[in-house]
């Protein structure tokens, strides 16, 4: 009898280990592998317009998920433009007229130095259990690696993308591949991760092309140089102050 | 024979008041509406080529495509070696490059920190190189309500309305926040020399002016315009020469890259006239429409009055033309004698009509007409205040009409002479 018990308590527990994990359950495990409560990244780039391709490079000191101080390395023109995100205020410091111009409102929509990322990407929480819940809708195969394909539905109704199919690496909880729909159902943006690293035991994308589906260009390539991940950061960065240094 | 069916006309006024007025009046208000819409179509004409699109207008494929969005990052490069062979080639037209672009003003407080912000819509134009024919065409001079021209790079004029609200003066600076040809948020700051005011209201209410190289820097487009206008010497758009000169220039553009077009380069130049470029061509189509069913609704109206006049008179002169009838006049006579009479009256009713129509249109023409207040959410480049025009069309414009509607008015009363019995005459003048 208690053999018999035990051999059911462990069919039980196999058909339960085979059942896929629920959509929320996944995100929060992707959240956990990309997450790092303070980083700093030095990062390329590459504009690719309409009319020619650009590179711009950039380093950012991140903490938590409502601080971030990046500024612009290259190009010439840009060198030296400094942005500031404080919880959700935005600052953009242009060194050429010495002016800290806040940006809010419309010009959240506008394209970073001409990127196919909007100042709104940049606020958002990059907490998508936050902000998202997740179902599995299927399984596929995308650039040779299996992947669970997840449909994230707003929580909130302020929110830019108002839905997301992700598609996810079953072995390393990283994003391959993101829609981002508006509430209407248009597509607005795809993302592509083309190469993956491994960063202090974590998964991390490394190469990343972004395209606003709405903007003419082959999209921007997003290169991630170096990270370090919980690093340690200075509190000074994060003040307007620092803006001007 | 005319004198003596004058002289009737002026002894018996009953016959000739009714229909001398109607059409004297229709006159006086053919010749004023003719006038005022030529007025209006030409300062729209006249605002749209200064402001907006010149007599042609010459930009990239790409830019022609979305003109309407003002996509700078589609600019004209190399302007100045392109503005060389359009002077070349089409030395009668004047020929200047021009940027518009859109962003915010911000203007800072004693620390730097935004105080006003308003969103712009700018023109960049050719201020300080000294043959530029910019002065002349937006008329900077006269349109600067207080301060000054930009006499060297990074200064700016703010149109009125829009420094009030920002709570601007001369000398003040001001950032101009904007996009790059790239895309790239642009941060640039300016003097601001002078407030303007061009008495459009689209204008005066957002608009900023500054250099079109200052503007060149600020937005990326080294060397480059969004548009090169091209402007008549004497300021008047001529249809068919713009046309042609587009054409050319369309067919010259082409040949040497053909091939490259057909690969769909996107960033060869094109050019456009003031029709094509500024959507008025359907509006200005519009226009000749109306102008002719004004006309046309009055000769129609007129000849229902005026044939209504005629009937009513013809009961009146019932007996008269009974008499002359049984007096062995002939009908044709006396039908042809009525139309005499009907020309007689549409003459006078148009020569007095169109001397009183034309007063009015010169007063208009010279004095304008205020139409600010219906314009003041208006996003059109029309002046506020809108003249009328005289052209020596509008001199004969109402003899047409005049003479028509009198002439058809008794040509169709006048039908029923045709239907008097002679053997029922004496009869019905017994009675």
């Amino acid at each position: 009898m208690i053999r018999l018990l035990s051999l059911l308590v462990t069919l039980l527990a196999f058909s339960f280990a085979l059942q896929p994990p629920s959509g929320d359950d996944i995100l929060k495990k992707v959240d956990q592998n990309m997450f790092s409560e303070n980083k700093i990244v030095v990062s390329r780039m590459i504009i690719h317009g309409r009319r020619d391709t650009r590179t711009v490079e950039s380093k950012s000191w991140q903490r938590g998920t409502s601080e971030s101080y990046t500024e612009f390395l290259a190009p010439a023109r840009e060198k030296g433009t400094k942005m500031l995100k404080l919880k959700d205020m935005l600052w953009d410091y242009s060194p050429s007229t010495d002016r800290t111009i806040m940006i809010s409102g419309s010009l959240l929509r506008q394209s970073v130095m001409g990127s196919d990322l909007s100042y709104e990407d940049m606020m958002e929480d990059p907490h998508l259990p936050n902000i998202y819940s997740a179902k599995v809708m299927s399984e596929d195969t995308l650039f040779g690696r299996d992947c669970w394909i997840l449909d994230l539905m707003a929580k909130k109704e302020d929110i830019a993308y108002h839905h997301r199919r992700v598609w996810v690496d079953k072995d390393r909880y990283v994003l391959l591949r993101e829609n981002l729909y508006a509430e209407s159902g248009k597509l607005l943006k795809t993302m592509d991760v083309r190469e993956v690293m491994r960063v202090q035991g974590r998964w991390l994308a490394k190469s990343v092309l972004y395209k606003d589906v709405l903007k003419d260009g082959e999209g921007t390539e997003f290169l991630v140089d170096s990270i370090v991940l919980d690093a340690d950061i200075p509190d000074y960065l994060f003040s307007k102050a620092a803006l001007k240094r | 024979m005319i004198s003596f069916l004058f002289k009737g006309l002026l002894r018996d006024r009953s016959r000739s008041l009714f229909p001398f007025v109607t059409v004297f009046a229709g006159v006086v208000l053919t010749v004023f509406l003719h006038a005022w819409l030529n007025g209006m179509v030409s300062s729209m004409i006249q605002s749209t080529a200064h402001y907006s699109t010149g007599h042609v207008c010459v930009t990239t494929r790409a830019y022609a495509k979305e003109a309407d969005q003002i996509p700078n990052d589609l600019a004209l490069l190399g302007v100045d070696s392109l503005i060389a062979e359009l002077k070349h080639d089409y030395p009668d037209l004047l020929w200047t490059p021009r940027i518009r672009f859109g962003g915010l003003l911000d203007i800072p407080d004693e620390k730097g920190e935004t105080r006003d912000q308003a969103p712009v819509s700018g023109l960049a134009v050719d201020l300080l190189t000294a043959d530029s024919p910019e002065q002349k065409i937006l008329n900077v001079r006269k349109a600067i309500v207080k301060g000054r021209v930009p006499q060297k790079s990074g200064e700016m004029l703010v149109g009125e309305e829009l420094a009030d609200k920002l709570r601007i003066q001369p000398g003040d600076t001001a950032t101009l926040i904007s996009s790059t040809m790239y895309g790239s948020m642009s941060i640039t700051n300016f003097v601001v020399v002078g407030m303007v005011r061009f008495g459009i209201v689209a204008m005066d209410k957002g608009m900023v002016i500054a250099d079109v190289s200052d503007i060149q820097q600020a937005l990326d487009i080294q060397k480059g315009a969004g548009e090169i206008l091209g402007f008549f010497a004497d300021d008047v758009y001529h249809e068919e020469r713009a046309d042609a000169v587009a054409a050319d220039f369309n067919l010259r553009s082409k040949t040497p890259t053909e091939s490259a077009a057909k690969d769909g380069d996107q960033f060869l130049p094109v050019m456009g006239t003031l029709r094509t470029t500024s959507g008025l061509d359907e509006y200005l189509n519009l226009v000749g429409v109306f102008s002719n069913v004004i006309i046309g609704v009055f000769v129609f109206a007129m000849s229902i009055v005026l044939w209504n006049a005629g009937l009513t008179g013809s009961l009146r002169r019932y007996g008269e033309i009974g008499v002359r009838l049984a007096v062995g006049e002939d009908k044709r006579h006396i039908y042809l004698s009525l139309l005499a009479e009907s020309l007689m009256i549409g003459f006078i009713g148009s020569v007095l009509g169109t001397a009183v129509g034309l007063a009015i249109a010169y007063y208009g023409q010279v004095q304008g007409f205020d139409i600010g207040s219906v314009l003041k959410d208006s996003s059109m480049m029309l002046p506020n205040v809108v003249r009328a025009q005289i052209t020596p069309f509008t001199f004969v414009i109402g003899f047409v009409p005049g003479m028509l509607a009198t002439f058809f008015g008794t040509a169709i009363s006048g039908i029923g002479i045709y239907k008097r019995q002679t053997s029922e005459l004496f009869k019905e003048l017994e009675t």
